[in-house]
C-alpha cells in the first residue's frame, strides 16, 4: 500500500535526472498537475506502457501538466536499471519528461511505491488526486477500456473529482536493496 | 510432450499467462499435463535458467530463447511481440508456433 492516501500532500524530493540536472518537485509548482510515475528500464510492464507515458506528456504539456518518472531499482542486481542505462533509454525512446534516479530509494520508500509503473497524480495544491495504473490494459493500447490517468487528468484540470481515484498498480515490484 | 510453466509470484500476469497457455494448448489439441513451478530464490532461478516470469518450456526448450546477454533472475519477463511491442506475456501465436515446432 502506498504511504500517501488520496488528498494527502505530495512529498518533496530532489533527484538527479538523465539530463544532468537536479530536479525537485518544487520546480513544477506552477503546473496545474504533476504526475509522478515510479518507473524503471527493465520491467516489461513499463516497456509496454512507456510510449503511452510519452503520449500523455505530449498531449497534456500545453494544459499545464508535468509528468516525472523516477527509477529506484537496485542497479547492482538489475544492471539494466543503472543511471547510465536510464540515460540511454531516455535517449532511445525520446522521453519528453524528466527521468530521475532515486539511488538511495528514499523517495520510493517515502511514497510507499511498490511497483513499476505506479502513478501518483497531484493537483496544483499538491494534493494526491489519483493513484494506481496508467490504464487498464498493459498489453494492447487499442484495447484499453478505461484510460485511468487521462480521465483523472481531465477531471483535475476541470477542477472536478476523478471518476476513479485509485486502481491497483500493475507491474514489476520495485527492486529494493 | 512435456510442458513446464515457471513463474515468479511478484509478477502479476502469471495467472493470465497460464490461462493463455492452456487456451492455446486446447486450440492445438495438445493434452499434455503442465508442470507448474514457482520460482522463489535467486539460486532456483539460476538452476532452472529462469529468465523471468512467466517462462514456458516445451520438452525443456524455452518457447522464446533468451538473448545471450540475459541472465537468470527473479523478475518479470519481457517478450517482444510480432509487431515489435514489448509485453509481459508471450503472444498466443508465439506459444502456438512453439507447440507446433515440437510436434513436427
Amino acid at each position: 500500500m502506498a504511504n500517501l492516501k488520496i488528498g494527502d500532500q505530495a512529498i518533496p524530493f530532489a533527484l538527479p535526472g538523465v539530463d544532468g540536472q537536479q530536479h525537485s518537485l518544487q520546480d513544477y509548482a506552477d503546473k496545474l498537475a504533476v504526475v509522478v510515475i515510479f518507473s524503471c528500464n527493465h520491467c516489461p510492464y513499463v516497456r509496454a506502457w512507456e510510449d503511452r507515458m510519452t503520449q500523455i506528456q505530449g498531449d497534456y504539456a500545453n494544459k499545464g501538466v508535468q509528468l516525472v518518472a523516477i527509477s529506484a531499482n537496485d542497479a547492482s542486481k538489475y544492471p539494466a536499471d543503472s543511471f547510465d542505462n536510464m540515460k540511454v533509454r531516455a535517449q532511445q525512446k525520446g522521453f519528453n519528461f524528466p527521468y530521475l534516479y532515486d539511488e538511495t530509494q528514499e523517495v520510493a520508500r517515502t511514497y510507499g511505491a511498490e511497483r513499476t509503473p505506479e502513478v501518483f497524480l497531484f493537483d496544483n495544491s499538491g494534493a494526491l488526486r489519483y493513484h494506481g495504473a496508467i490504464d487498464d490494459n498493459y498489453e494492447t493500447p487499442g484495447a484499453v477500456r478505461s484510460h485511468h490517468l487521462r480521465l483523472a487528468l481531465d477531471s483535475v484540470l476541470a477542477s472536478q473529482s476523478p471518476p476513479v481515484v485509485e486502481t491497483p498498480p500493475v507491474g514489476c515490484t520495485i527492486k529494493w536493496k | 510432450m512435456r510442458i513446464t510453466f515457471l513463474y515468479f509470484e511478484d509478477c502479476p500476469s502469471h495467472e493470465a499467462g497460464l490461462e493463455r497457455l492452456q487456451q492455446v494448448m486446447a486450440e492445438e489439441n495438445v493434452r499434455a499435463p503442465i508442470e507448474i513451478i514457482k520460482v522463489e530464490t535467486d539460486e532456483q532461478a539460476q538452476h532452472l535458467r529462469f529468465f523471468g516470469s512467466p517462462t514456458i518450456l516445451i520438452d525443456g526448450q524455452d518457447i522464446d530463447p533468451a538473448p545471450g546477454d540475459a541472465f537468470p533472475a527473479l523478475t518479470c519477463r519481457a517478450y517482444r511481440l510480432e509487431d515489435g511491442r514489448i509485453s509481459p506475456l508471450p503472444s498466443p501465436d508465439m506459444i502456438r508456433r512453439a507447440l507446433r515446432a515440437r510436434e513436427s
